[in-house]
């Protein structure tokens, strides 16, 4: 196992907008930052720009930890390697039909592109029933012949998928022998080698996405090493999936369907480290930007995880992804009043571009972020220094047009009732991710990152009744921070499908074993220190007739029958105070997740100690009428030269780098020692 | 009571929530897959005095939007003439009588009564469709019933909770008339913890906002909904503009239903007349006034999204001449085909008749049939009885912005179909296909979307083989110049006998043994516009993709492949002349 020799660590993660950077000198503790544009079409210019910026030494850097949207924005954009499909006769068509759906519940409209085209879906005599019997066998002359058409049709990489494959995958990997003859590369993905359950929509799209951007991945990851290593760079680039573990650079094209959603995933990750230094481990996650905000609920410093991720309508991941939720309103978001008179914010945004008005680049709705502005929330002095020569006045006009006129306000009331009403909307979305997963937020804190989040976050956690508060050192480059904590992952996942009255006990323990088996294996050859291997145990369990599944976590993996039935009755009580024990509990997916632990890095330094002043009125900027029911004085500090043990009494505005925290008036904060700013709600009055 | 507008939108935010949170927890908790996966259920808080929807939860089946309020109204009335017993704090109401504000048996409604400071506020009522509740099929879906009792245990309104506790002696009454009853108690659970959920949430806004406060907001929206709507209406053409649409057969007598409906802006208000329809029909074709009525606002609601789903909403529509026909029938008509078939065809000629008068609005008819197929027998080798469902979709209407959805579900419906792989799993049958129907979207300058063609064999024991489908005898409607989607098809093959159904989409109990199979095929989507004017590259690639063929894209589009190219130059002579 290699070692990391210098201590230097970075963290690089690529957004839509901005590429993020965070550089930690174990031995030193000294922490450097970038922030740079994202270059789209290569994101290598970006993460290179980046270490640029943050005058990285390469040759002394040990590893390089990289979040990557290459795979997610290929999928979104269709932006794809030409892949074919070849699947059993009779079922081509699986791709493209989906599961009987639409869009939305209203409007009979709406368009759905399949991920690999019709013309590239071909069909091979062979059939399997549901026990894995064979019904037809495999013709391996169509096989070959049709591995000929795709390749004649200019696919780079192809997807065997077959139908019932994950009770009996013999076919699956006969095709695989067969195509290694004929096939020029090795971009092949077998239907059941990512996720052997059954459902054979989500399991062709899960294959079909991962065969359509490894080429993509791999060339990235490739020229990525390959402009690292010109630039003196000798260690180990890891890549980030979407579970929150990171893989090494080698291995990450194999199961490249596993990258996507990773961005959001590395912020949820970094707020799990944050919570469990600051004692909280009880997290909801809340990332406003400015098109969408994300939610995603930690408990015990654990990321919610599932394995039925849909990234956008009818595209179904179903590998293991930090379960993050999209929840509508950004910062874009625009505010309308409807036919009936009543103010409605979202879910149009104007997005980046034009934005909002105060952005002066031709906005012309009033948006979440215009309204902040108005009311002083956001520093109205930063719109001077906008191109487009737009005035505070331009968009107190577009408020009182089209708002104030309408609903009888003035601009400011206007601009009040739309935070309001986008805070309320807010926290109703929270409130739903939440009780989804059967947690109530009020025995949460809320973790408020993005541009935005922290300008919200006080609001939000009065409404839904949470009573703290946690704002990371660098809410803008949180995911960045993600990559830097993150810990090596492998997650298994086996169906068994059996009563639990029937279940063989030993059968279980058997499968426990094997996949912590697999875990520690892969993870003893990834060049990376550990401070630890750790495995967590569950299984996913219901009421026989149920078709929804609920995690039942084991301290370890040889429980016995009974302790395992009162453990899902006790975790079904919690979620739906329903008892239930007239009914037979099924086992259905036994889940092993294998974690290679890293060294906690400090991120005490995120904001340089030396900067730091020695009283809270030297870190006091200035005063700006701030409007809160009413316009007030309120003070505005500068985070960065806030005193290490600071308490602030709300109202007042903090204002960093990429960020503006607002504490409502009433509202305590402290800073603490990590570096965090932790806010109690009402704990000023 | 003045209110700021503030308030009022975070108010109505407010109840939104506590109707998408009572929806979230019926789903989680459900047993049933009916509800819990094809999310056939809705709640709602509904007003005191008479029922009038004050909220409804966003994901509830849009067959519900106007269902619910019928039902507790019903239910007031009920109370008020002493026919059923005075609500007390903790009791649910069970009923499923389509004749009370319902659909079919089926959706079964639990009613709760909302107190505030002794007083009765409102009521929170959900529905849910459950598995079965006796009749001659499982299921309920008969396609031959000629009086409800052949359709099921019918409930008038019943206390099934007396002060929170379940009632064992209606609920053993309930069991010994329903199959598959043990694992029923899972669903009531559910249904009722979604009422207190519900009454949990408006309790807590309610204590934060004033109950004068609450109680103005509700009064407010509702007036605000109405001109909400009214402004919609505003966009319509003045006028009539009329629409017929065709259920094949009510299942018994072998003729075809006609829905005749017009439509007039009649100043804000817009009158859905449908006088003329077919009078009552002896099979289980019928509606019922409340279904009928719910049906053209979900059709209005698919027209028009931005509308909260509340009784002011509904009120400026306004249904006439449904009287003496079979779309408000009457005690012991059988009705199961409601919900799922004719509310389809109802929408469908609203969509038809509308989309002249809004044609950026309105799509061609979509497939608007829920497809279906019931298989009822013995497994020898598990040596059990099963039921397999198989509700299918079709293909979407063509409209102004793009071509129809392949394969959507129905029109009433939101709901995910099950894969091939579990219905294999679990029960003894081997789909030959499941796959897109080439061919079936109609032609349009917009084509409809593909419906779907299967084909699913028994591997052993004997089963019998029933379906309520509709579209056989015509497919949806194109419009605007469009062509006609595909119709329904259905054929029966046992051993070399290829049966088609004389009643093209309806048939009960036609038995199979091993190796027979039903091949199925569903309608497409209905065109868009004339089909001549459709881009000839698009026809290339619908060519390309095996959607139509060469001499389809031809005969229907006026496109001239040359290979598999466009020849621009005989395309443009050919339409020419086809014009």
């Amino acid at each position: 196992m290699a070692r990391e020799a210098t201590g230097q660590v970075v963290g690089v993660d690529v957004g839509g907008t901005f590429t993020d950077l965070v550089q930690i000198d174990h031995q030193s503790g000294a922490v450097r930052l970038a922030k740079v544009p994202s270059t789209p079409e290569n994101q290598a210019y970006g993460v290179l720009n980046a270490l640029k910026a943050a005058r990285a030494d390469l040759s002394a850097l040990d590893l390089i930890v990289h979040g990557t949207t290459t795979t997610t924005n290929a999928v979104l954009e269709r932006k794809l390697s030409k892949t074919g499909l070849i699947t059993t006769k009779g079922f081509r068509d699986v791709l493209e039909l989906g599961r009987r759906t639409r869009p939305q519940a209203y409007g009979m409209k709406g368009e759905f592109r399949p991920i690999i085209p019709r013309d590239l879906r071909l069909e091979v005599p062979e059939r399997m029933d549901a026990e894995g019997r064979v019904v037809v066998p495999l013709d391996e002359a169509a096989l070959r012949a049709a591995a000929a058409d795709l390749l004649a049709a200019g696919c780079e990489a192809v997807v065997v998928h077959f139908l019932h494959a994950y009770a009996n995958p013999r076919h699956e990997l006969r095709a695989a022998e067969v195509l290694r003859d004929v096939w020029p590369n090795g971009y092949q993905t077998l239907g059941h080698a990512l996720l052997s359950e059954s459902r054979e929509f989500e399991r062709g799209v899960t294959a079909a996405v991962n065969a359509s951007v490894q080429p993509l991945l791999a060339r990235y990851i490739r020229q990525l090493e390959q402009e690292l290593q010109e630039g003196g760079y000798h260690g180990q680039l890891l890549v980030m999936n979407g579970n929150g573990g990171m893989v090494s650079s080698a291995r990450v094209a194999e199961e490249a369907a596993k990258t996507v959603m990773s961005g959001p995933a590395s912020g949820v990750i970094a707020a799990a480290s944050a919570g469990r230094a600051a004692g909280l481990p009880d997290l909801i996650t809340y990332d406003m930007g400015g098109t969408s905000t994300d939610v995603a609920l930690i408990r015990g410093a654990e990321p919610s995880v599932s394995n039925e991720t849909e990234i956008e309508y009818a595209m179904p991941i179903h590998v293991p992804m930090v379960d993050v939720r999209t929840v509508g309103a950004g910062g874009g978001s625009i505010a309308r009043v409807n036919a009936g008179g009543l103010l409605q914010v979202g879910p149009e945004s104007a997005g980046a571009d034009p934005g909002p008005v105060c952005y002066g680049r031709g906005g012309t709705e009033p948006t979440i972020s215009d309204a902040n502005l108005l009311l002083g929330r956001l520093d109205p002095a930063r719109i001077a220094s906008v191109e487009g020569g737009v005035t505070l006045e331009d968009v107190r006009a577009v408020f009182e047009d089209r708002l104030g006129r309408p609903l009888g306000l003035e601009a400011t009331g206007a601009a009040e009732a739309v935070i309001r009403v986008a805070n309320t909307k807010m926290a109703g979305a929270i409130r739903m991710v939440s009780v989804s997963l059967g947690a109530d937020p009020r025995d949460f804190a809320l973790f408020a990152f993005g541009g935005a989040g922290p300008l919200h976050a006080s609001a939000l956690a009065r409404e839904l009744g949470i009573p703290r508060v946690l704002i990371p050192p660098r809410p803008g480059i949180t995911n960045a921070i993600g990559c830097v904590v993150a810990d090596l992952r492998h997650d298994y996942v086996r169906t068994l499908n059996t009563g639990l009255d029937a279940l063989d006990m030993d059968l279980l323990r058997g499968v426990f074993a094997e996949q912590a088996a697999a875990g520690a294996a892969l993870i003893k050859t990834e060049p990376v220190r550990l401070s630890g291997v750790k495995f967590v145990y569950s299984v996913d369990m219901q009421f026989a007739g149920q078709t929804h599944l609920l995690r039942v976590q084991l301290e370890r993996p040889d429980v016995g029958r009974d302790e395992l039935r009162r453990l899902f009755e006790e975790v079904y009580f919690r979620r739906f105070r329903v008892e239930l024990s007239e009914i037979r509990a099924n086992v259905v997916n036994v889940n092993t997740s294998v974690i290679g632990e890293r060294e906690p890095a400090d991120l005490s330094t995120l904001i340089d100690p030396g900067g730091r002043k020695a009283s809270l009125q030297e870190a006091r900027v200035a005063d700006r009428e701030v409007y809160f029911d009413g316009w007030r004085e309120t003070p505005v500090y500068r985070r960065d030269w806030l005193p290490p043990k600071a308490v602030v009494e709300g109202p007042a505005v903090i204002e960093q780098m990429d960020t503006t925290v607002l504490l409502e008036p009433g509202d305590l904060v402290r800073s603490e020692s990590g570096g965090n700013l932790l806010v109690e709600i009402g704990g000023g009055a | 009571m003045s209110l700021d507008p503030i308030t009022l939108s975070v108010i109505q935010a407010g109840l939104q929530q506590v109707c998408d949170e009572m929806d979230l927890s019926f789903s989680r908790a459900a047993f049933s897959p009916v509800i819990a996966e094809a999310n056939d259920r809705s709640d709602g808080i509904y007003a005191a005095e008479d029922g009038a929807l004050i909220a409804q939860g966003a994901g509830g089946l849009p067959v519900f939007v106007g269902v619910m309020q019928y039902s507790t109204r019903r239910l007031i009335e009920m109370i008020a003439a002493g026919d059923v017993a005075e609500p007390r704090p903790g009791d649910i109401y069970i009923v499923n009588d389509p004749y009370l504000g319902g659909t079919h048996l089926m959706d079964v409604r639990f009613a709760r009564p909302f107190y505030r400071n002794g007083g009765l506020y409102c009521w929170l009522s959900n529905t849910g469709h459950w598995p079965d509740t006796g009749g001659a099929v499982p299921g309920g879906f008969s396609a031959s019933a000629t009086a409800v009792e052949q359709e099921g245990l019918r409930l008038p309104p019943v206390r099934l909770f007396k002060e929170g506790v379940l009632d064992p002696e209606i609920y053993a009454i309930i069991c010994s008339n329903i199959r598959v009853a043990d694992q029923r108690i899972g669903d009531v659970k559910a249904q009722a913890a979604a009422l207190l959920v519900g009454e949990d949430r408006l309790g807590a806004l309610m204590d934060r906002y004033g109950d004068d406060t609450v109680t103005a907001a509700i009064a407010e929206l509702r007036r605000r909904a109405v001109q909400q709507m009214r402004a919609f209406i505003a966009e319509i053409a003045k006028g009539t503009h009329t629409a017929t649409a065709w259920v094949d057969s009510d299942g018994v007598v072998n003729e075809p239903l006609a829905i005749r409906l017009s439509v007039t802006r009649d100043g804000d208000d817009l009158v859905f007349d449908f006088a003329g329809s077919s009078p009552p029909c002896l099979g289980p074709m019928n509606s019922v006034r409340a279904t009928t009525l719910s049906s053209v606002y979900l059709a209005v609601r698919h027209i028009f999204p931005e509308v909260p789903i509340s009784a002011g909403a509904f009120e400026p529509l306004k249904v006439a001449g449904i009287e003496g026909t079979f779309l408000d029938a009457q005690y012991p008509r059988p009705v199961s085909g409601c919900a799922a078939e004719v509310s389809q065809r109802i929408a469908e000629a609203v969509f038809a008749a509308l989309v002249p008068a809004l044609p950026d609005r309105v799509t061609a008819a979509p497939a608007g049939t829920s497809g279906n197929l019931a298989l009822g027998g013995h497994d020898p080798e598990r040596g059990r009885d099963f039921v397999m469902y198989q509700l299918s979709g079709g293909g979407y209407g063509g409209n102004a912005g793009h071509d129809g959805l392949s394969n959507g579900c129905s029109t009433i419906g939101i709901s995910k179909a099950p894969p091939v792989e579990i219905m294999e799993q679990a029960f003894p049958v081997l789909y030959h296909h499941y796959a897109l129907r080439e061919g079936s979207g109609g032609a349009g300058r917009a084509r409809g979307g593909f419906g779907l063609d299967y084909k699913v064999e028994l591997r052993r024991g004997q089963a019998k083989a029933s379906f309520v489908m509709d579209h056989g005898w015509v497919g949806p409607q194109g419009v605007l110049d469009g062509g006609d989607g595909a119709p329904n098809e259905v054929c029966v093959l046992r051993g070399s006998d290829r049966h088609v159904p004389a009643h093209l989409s309806k048939e009960q109990d036609i038995p199979l043994g091993p190796g027979d199979a039903v091949h199925v095929r569903t309608p497409g989507g209905g065109g868009y516009g004339n089909p001549l004017d459709r881009d000839p590259n698009l026809v290339q690639r619908d060519v390309e993709l095996g959607y139509y063929t060469g001499a389809e894209a031809q005969r229907l589009f006026g496109v001239v492949l040359s290979g598999n190219v466009v020849d621009q130059t005989a395309t443009a002579a050919f339409r020419k002349k086809q014009r």
